[in-house]
């Protein structure tokens, strides 16, 4: 379970997230939605601590990671695994090594076992005969899909997943968003999506937060979304077309 | 006050770069692959430039030379001295920078604006540390030798050429280039070249690590760092001239 705790950041006097706090359960897939700009990506990197908070406290598992030493955080970001929004993957590396690369870093098996982790965690995301090509080699979807492998090889507690589908196809998308839900079930992991997809939100989210304008406007689950009458979050949810027929059918 | 932010922020990522490694074997293989790409890998630009300096610096010294008061030997002496205490330091410390300092700040600079900087921090990884320390122990370690190098070249080079064309004999160019030779010259061009070598990683590195925006920044970030490079190349230059020969 992470809790935040009145997260707030601003950028030279601008605010960007303002005062949040949430309780993200564990073996579910919790959501952060919200238009571009209204300060999803901030959150999520003052939760991992990419960016240090102005103000407000994170708790993994009841630790308060802005109050522990460099060594305390350290241990922490071994359990998080993340997955960025352009795959974040090593360029100069294959798919194997990718992979293999946390593990090398952050564990002591041998080469052999590292080498089973990697396959294993590649064959989960269905990447087989991949193993020895390049970041440059991939299409999106399977880049997306190696960066789950890499996320997933260290068994992390927590994933951090920032526009898993954004610049893919529909279906490619609910591939990788079904693959999110079922590892987060399989290994009991509490999960974090960013998305602006409703797509997304519908076929996946289990507990939702809405941000606007860096504050956090609505929380809720996704049945309770496609009912709220809050207007920014209807303006949100039924900005599309195929939204506002599927409103109008459902009603 | 701009440049004491910088100064100050320099350091504090130099401190992270020299934190304790997260796997010493790991660390030691990036070392090695380091070594290839910025040593290994400028040999080739490094041994031609000093064969042409050489031969051109042989060539002009001997014309400068034409006082019949002036002994043709001292061509080599000239030749030497340039050489060593200038050439093969400075200036070849100069044309790497520009070759692995843009080099350097590009390749962070990508992995810093492709996240890929964000995800070695995620994995608890100290990504100052893995990504640059190896390239300063690598330079550190390879600059002196291809300084060595150059030395050894530009000397060949100038001798070859120096015959050829004619301005100069064998016996003189030899007795020139050992005449009153004093070996601490070596040792001040390898000090002065380990100096230069530190800076041309680390400070395109620094800029590499800071880079903020897309592709047009990661060619703003080169471009500053291999300039810093040149300006503090050249200061240290000076200062270490004053302090280690004066």
């Amino acid at each position: 379970m992470i809790q935040i705790n009145n997260i707030s950041k601003s950028f030279k006097g601008r605010n960007i997230v303002s005062d949040i706090s949430f309780t993200f359960e564990t073996g579910k897939t919790n959501m952060i939605i919200g238009e571009s700009g209204s300060g999803k990506t901030t959150l999520i990197r003052c939760m991992v601590g990419l960016n240090d908070p102005d103000s407000g406290d994170v708790l993994f598992d009841g630790r308060a990671f802005y109050e522990l030493d460099f060594m305390g955080k350290k241990e922490i970001r071994k359990d998080i695994g993340m997955l960025f929004q352009g795959g974040a993957l090593f360029d100069s590396q294959t798919v194997e090594q990718n992979v293999v690369f946390p593990l090398s870093m952050l564990t002591n098996l041998s080469e052999s076992e590292k080498r089973d982790r990697a396959n294993f965690c590649l064959k989960r995301v269905n990447l087989n005969n991949a193993n020895k090509l390049y970041p440059s080699e991939l299409s999106g979807g399977m880049k997306k899909r190696v960066a789950i492998a890499r996320a997933i090889a260290v068994q992390p507690k927590y994933l951090f997943c920032d526009e898993p589908n954004s610049g893919l196809d529909p279906k490619t998308a609910i591939v990788i968003d079904n693959l999110i839900k079922e590892i987060t079930e399989e290994y009991m992991i509490t999960t974090i999506v960013i998305t602006h997809d409703m797509n997304s939100v519908i076929e996946i989210g289990e507990k939702i937060m809405f941000i606007y304008k860096g504050e956090k406007w609505w929380e809720g689950s996704k049945e309770e979304i496609l009912q709220t009458e809050n207007k920014e979050v209807c303006d949100f949810v039924y900005a599309t077309k195929f939204m506002k027929t599927l409103k109008s059918k459902f009603q | 006050m701009n440049i004491f932010f910088h100064f100050g922020r320099y350091f504090l990522l130099m401190k992270r770069a020299f934190g304790k490694p997260e796997k010493i074997s790991i660390y030691r293989d990036r070392v090695f692959e380091e070594m290839y790409i910025l040593g290994v890998g400028s040999l080739g630009i490094v041994a031609i430039i000093s064969v042409f300096i050489g031969a051109v610096i042989t060539i002009q010294s001997a014309f400068s030379f034409s006082n019949p008061l002036v002994p043709i030997y001292a061509v080599g002496v000239a030749m030497r001295d340039s050489m060593i205490l200038e050439f093969a330091p400075t200036i070849v410390s100069l044309i790497l920078a520009g070759k692995i300092g843009s080099s350097i700040a590009s390749e962070i600079g990508t992995m810093r604006v492709s996240e890929q900087i964000d995800a070695l921090e995620i994995m608890g990884i100290n990504s100052a540390g893995f990504l640059i320390l190896p390239k300063i122990i690598a330079a550190v370690f390879f600059n002196p030798i291809l300084t060595i190098f150059s030395m050894f070249l530009g000397i060949l080079g100038g001798y070859i050429f120096g015959l050829m064309a004619g301005v100069v004999t064998d016996y003189e160019y030899i007795y020139g280039i050992t005449y009153q030779f004093i070996p601490y010259d070596v040792t001040y061009a390898l000090i002065k070249s380990a100096v230069f070598a530190f800076i041309m990683a680390s400070v395109p590195a620094y800029h590499g690590y800071y880079t903020r925006g897309g592709a047009l920044e990661v060619g703003q970030s080169s471009t500053k760092g291999v300039v810093y490079s040149f300006i503090l190349i050249l200061a240290f230059d000076l200062i270490l001239t004053q302090l280690l020969l004066v």
